[in-house]
Order: C-alpha cells, then sequence, then structure tokens
C-alpha cells in the first residue's frame, strides 16, 4: 500500500508543482539580490540572506530560512489535508477499503508519503539553491564561515547542511499531522487543509507574543528557526532537542487521534 | 452467502435501515428494490463495512462483518453508488493502483487480469487518456472491471447500469448474467424495475429502511384469476363471456377464469377465433408498487 501511495505522489502533477514553486521562490530571491546586491542587513530575517552576497554556498540555508515560515508548511498542508478528504470526496475511498486495504494501513500510509513529500520538496529546495548560489554569487565553498563567525571545513558545512534539512522536514511534520486529523474529520480537503493553516497561523501569532509566553514552548512552530543553530560553533543543541520532542508529540497525539477517528468513522462519501 | 438478522442503522433521530433480516444464496441473482432514500445503499454499505451497523447482525461468505470483513472483501467485487476513479490516470493506470493496493494476486498476471477485466466491460482497447475525459457510461464500465478484477465469488453492485444507454445496458446484464452462470453471486440494487426484472431471480424491496418484501421473483409472479383474450371477434366474445369480462380494448378482453385453456376451449366452441390467449400475472411492478409508499425524495404538504 506504501507503494501504491508513492506512485500516487509521484504521478500527481500537483506534487511536482508545489515543489517547484518552493525551488521557485529561492531563485525569485536570489535573482532579485544579485541583480540589485542590496540585502537585507545582518541579523535581519531571512537568515543567512545577507552572508549569501559574499559566499553563494550559503544560499541553500537562505532558501531553507525563506519557504520555511509560509511556503512549505502550506505545501504540507495540502498535500496533508488531501489525503484522506481527496479521496472521500473523490469517491476512491470506499474503493480502496473495499480492495480491502485496512484502515489502519491505509493511514500509515498516508503518512510515509507525506514525509516522503516533504523530504523530497525540502532536498530539492536545498540542491536547487546551492546551483543557483554557486551560479549568481561569488562562491567560496571551502570558506564558510559559519553563524558565529569561526570557519567550517567543507565536510562540516554539508554535514550541517544535511543536518539542517533533516531538521525542517521534521518540523514540518506536526503541521502534517494536525491536517491529517482534520483529513479524517471532513470530505473536504480543502477545509482539512485551511484548518491546518488555521493552527498554523495561530501558533506563529502565540509565539510572538509575550504575554503568551507560558505556553510558548508547546507550540508546533517555537522551535522551526532552531536549525539555524547548527550553523554556530560550538552547536547548542538544547533548542534541536526541543524542537523534534515537540513535533515527535504533535505526531504522536493527531496521528493517534486520526487513527481513532477514522478506523472507527463511517465511510459515506 | 450474505445473512443479516435485525440488521439496524440509525444516523442521530432518522432510523435508514430498520430490523433488515436479508438472505442471499449461493448463486442467487439477488435483485434489491426500493424508491429513493429506503436504505438501499446504507444497507449495502454496512454488507461491505463501510457504515457500521447500529445493531445487528451481519455474516457474509460464512464470515461476520465487520470484525473479518478484511478476509471477506477480498472474494468480493463491489460498486457502490457511482464509480470513482484519479482523473489524471488512464483506465488502466487505474486498475494497476486498485490492484496494487489490496491483496490481489502476483504482479506479473496483473497485465493479463487487467486486459481481461476491461474485455468483460467493453473496454478492451481503450487508449491512454485519462479517466477525465471519459463519459458516464464508460466510466460505469470502467467501474465494473475495477470490481471484476478478482474474479469475485460475490458481487454487490449498486445502480450498475447507472449512465449507460440502452445497448449499454443490455451488455452489463448480458456480463453479468454469464459470471452467475459461472458461479458468481450478484446482489444488486435498482431503482429500475424492468432491470431487476429481467436480471434476477430473486427480488428484496426495501421501503422507509425495512425489507418489506424478500422472495423468489417466479413466486411473486402469481395469477390474478384473469385471462387475457385477443381475438378477431371482440363483440361475440363479449356477449358469449357476459359478466365475466373485466375490460375490453379494441380485440383484447380480460376476462375473470382461473384457466385459460377451459376457456379457451369454450371460445372455440362457440366458434370464436382466438388469436392469443394467456393467463394475467402479477408484475413485479404491482408487487413493488403495493408494497412501498411514497419516495423519500417527495416532499408533501402534511
Amino acid at each position: 500500500m506504501i507503494g501504491v501511495e508513492l506512485r500516487k505522489l509521484a504521478r500527481r502533477p500537483r506534487t511536482w508543482v508545489s515543489i517547484a514553486l518552493l525551488c521557485g521562490l529561492p531563485a525569485l530571491v536570489a535573482v532579485f539580490l544579485a541583480a540589485t546586491g542590496i540585502g537585507p542587513g545582518p541579523g535581519e530575517e531571512p537568515a543567512f540572506l545577507s552572508a549569501v552576497l559574499s559566499n553563494g554556498a550559503l544560499f541553500p540555508a537562505a532558501a531553507l530560512a525563506i519557504v520555511l515560515p509560509l511556503f512549505l508548511p502550506v505545501a504540507v498542508a495540502v498535500v496533508a489535508g488531501d489525503a484522506v478528504a481527496g479521496e472521500a470526496a473523490g469517491g476512491t475511498l470506499r474503493y480502496l477499503l473495499l480492495r480491502p486495504v485496512g484502515r489502519t494501513r491505509l493511514l500509515v500510509a498516508k503518512l510515509v508519503s507525506m514525509v516522503v513529500y516533504v523530504l523530497a520538496a525540502v532536498v530539492l529546495v536545498a540542491v536547487t539553491a546551492y546551483a543557483i548560489g554557486v551560479t549568481l554569487f561569488p562562491a567560496e565553498p571551502t570558506a564558510v564561515t559559519s553563524v558565529s563567525g569561526v570557519a567550517m571545513s567543507t565536510t562540516s558545512f554539508t554535514m550541517r547542511i544535511v543536518a539542517a534539512v533533516g531538521y525542517v522536514a521534521v518540523s514540518m511534520l506536526g503541521v502534517g499531522a494536525i491536517a491529517l486529523f482534520l483529513s479524517t474529520l471532513t470530505d473536504s480537503a480543502l477545509g482539512a487543509t485551511l484548518g491546518a493553516l488555521a493552527a498554523l497561523v495561530a501558533s506563529q501569532v502565540l509565539v510572538t507574543l509575550d504575554a503568551a509566553a507560558a505556553v510558548s514552548p508547546y507550540l508546533p512552530t517555537r522551535y522551526w528557526l532552531a536549525w539555524i543553530d547548527l550553523f554556530r560553533e560550538p552547536i547548542p543543541w538544547r533548542d534541536i532537542q526541543r524542537g523534534l520532542g515537540i513535533q515527535v508529540v504533535y505526531v504522536v497525539v493527531f496521528l493517534g487521534a486520526a487513527w481513532a477517528n477514522f478506523a472507527t468513522r463511517d465511510v459515506k462519501s | 452467502m450474505i445473512t443479516t438478522a435485525g440488521l439496524t442503522k440509525r444516523y442521530g433521530r432518522i432510523t435508514a435501515v430498520d430490523g433488515v433480516d436479508l438472505a442471499v444464496a449461493e448463486g442467487d441473482r439477488y435483485g434489491l428494490l426500493g424508491p429513493n432514500g429506503s436504505g438501499k445503499t446504507t444497507l449495502l454499505r454496512m454488507l461491505l463495512g463501510l457504515v457500521y451497523a447500529t445493531r445487528g447482525e451481519i455474516t457474509v461468505l460464512g464470515r461476520p462483518v465487520p470484525r473479518r470483513a478484511g478476509e471477506v472483501l477480498s472474494q468480493v467485487g463491489a460498486l457502490v453508488e457511482s464509480p470513482a476513479a484519479y482523473g489524471h490516470l488512464s483506465g488502466r493506470g487505474n486498475l494497476a493502483l486498485f490492484d496494487a493496493a489490496g491483496p490481489g494476486g502476483p504482479r506479473r498476471t496483473r497485465r493479463t487480469r487487467i486486459a481481461e477485466a476491461l474485455d468483460r466491460v467493453g473496454l478492451g482497447g481503450v487508449d491512454n487518456r485519462p479517466v477525465t475525459a471519459y463519459s458516464l457510461g464508460m466510466r460505469q464500465r470502467l467501474g465494473l472491471a475495477a470490481a471484476l478484477l478478482r474474479a469475485p465469488r460475490l458481487l454487490v453492485l449498486d445502480e450498475p447500469t447507472n449512465g449507460l444507454d440502452p445497448r449499454g445496458i443490455r451488455e452489463v446484464r448480458e456480463v453479468l448474467a454469464e459470471l452467475n452462470r459461472g458461479g458468481t453471486t450478484l446482489l444488486v440494487s435498482s431503482h429500475l424495475l424492468a432491470e431487476v426484472d429481467q436480471l434476477c431471480t430473486r427480488v428484496g424491496v426495501m421501503d422507509r429502511g425495512r425489507l418489506v418484501v424478500q422472495a423468489d421473483l417466479a413466486s411473486l409472479r402469481t395469477p390474478t384469476g384473469r385471462v387475457e383474450v385477443h381475438t378477431a371477434d371482440p363483440a361475440g366474445a363479449a356477449a358469449l363471456l357476459d359478466g365475466r369480462v373485466d375490460a375490453r380494448d379494441a380485440d383484447r378482453l380480460l376476462v375473470r377464469h382461473a384457466d385459460a385453456a377451459e376457456l379457451n376451449a369454450e371460445l372455440v366452441a362457440a366458434g370464436i377465433p382466438v388469436r392469443e390467449i394467456r393467463a394475467e400475472r402479477h408484475t413485479l411492478e404491482e408487487v413493488v408498487w403495493e408494497a412501498t409508499t411514497a419516495s423519500a425524495d417527495r416532499v408533501d404538504r402534511a
């Protein structure tokens, strides 16, 4: 069943259009940056962009920072929100269940295909960004300096990029799990996607609100930017660990809820 | 093949299916009739484990559903409500995905299985255009092909001839009859009497969630106690049978008489030429009309 879901994912035009858009946004930013040479001031968002002007090899990190706050979670919410609700609305859900595909197996396959989608998207963003970065900007892959100003070896830098890609992908799983849960509640894929995005926006708003500081460590977006710590020397692991922990909790809770709901519900679509 | 006992489904305050005791035997061609909204689809969904019953027991192929639906469904082909497919894929692509999704047999023979199913429903020569470009009838045939992929022992079909033209309806009927001769049990729901009349040997009639009739079609078509006579001399016949003629319409007479042969002898003895004579029988339509109330999609003033 997992194979079937992956084939469906790969053969769906939407998958590739959304990944192309995800790769296109950093490319657009790079073109403007290269044409004008005006970067954001040091310390301003998005991270790493000012450093890219002097070393294009850093652009993958900047690209992750560009797509992370909005584009990437929207794409994940669309894919995960459509997972069950889209099949229900199209009528294919009942035929899958009649094959028979167990409801738990179907949900697991949907989750795996979502994870693969997220990973593919993030990896492709990083890869295209590297290509764009070294083409448009002066690039010295051998002389990358960390956020803390210490020089990194090529190996160390590559390892950090890979780790950042992994962390960003994991960060998306919480949103994905929320969207997947909502997707089992409704037969409207749009409803599930918008619901997950509403949760996301609420979380983003609360994270910036000092008055909500008490709940902020438990919000799904709280540690989203912790991967930037991977480029410090030495790496402060605390936020990264917490960020991973939070995502695991969200995935377990919402997948559990999705399973409990989906396994017991009447399929009337 | 299928038995249910006191099967009931409630949605909030509405009772969609109410105490149904269905019995479909192996090899049956069972037609489930009933007005729109009488609970046919909900009943079929419960048999297939898509909808969970509020009360009652279901046994399909000797196993309890939904508890062991997994074992049952691999031997069942089904078309529920309308066919469905992934619109951006071709018909073959869709069947390949559905085939791969369940325990359907080895990958080696997948192509052959798909080709056989498509041939069977008359889509053997279909090209690679996406399903979005299919007509309603083609989609219906594709849905049927998906149900036939695994040479099922039991076929559960909800409105299988929806969207087909008269020729297509006849083709599908012939396919189903052929499968049945090969040993496949058929459970077909429809609100088209003619469809059930021509295909099925046993009928169940649903009305407002209840199964109000369940019998062999032959036993429902009982004689009405009247005989239909066509004659070249209707006036003479009417004079001879005075008082026993219920209706007269040009050369056709409806005569109250228990035995067509006796009546025929009487007419011939009197020198009245009989062109056609037969005992009138109850039609399926009459049985259904008497057993059911208004359609659920009709809303009258109180």
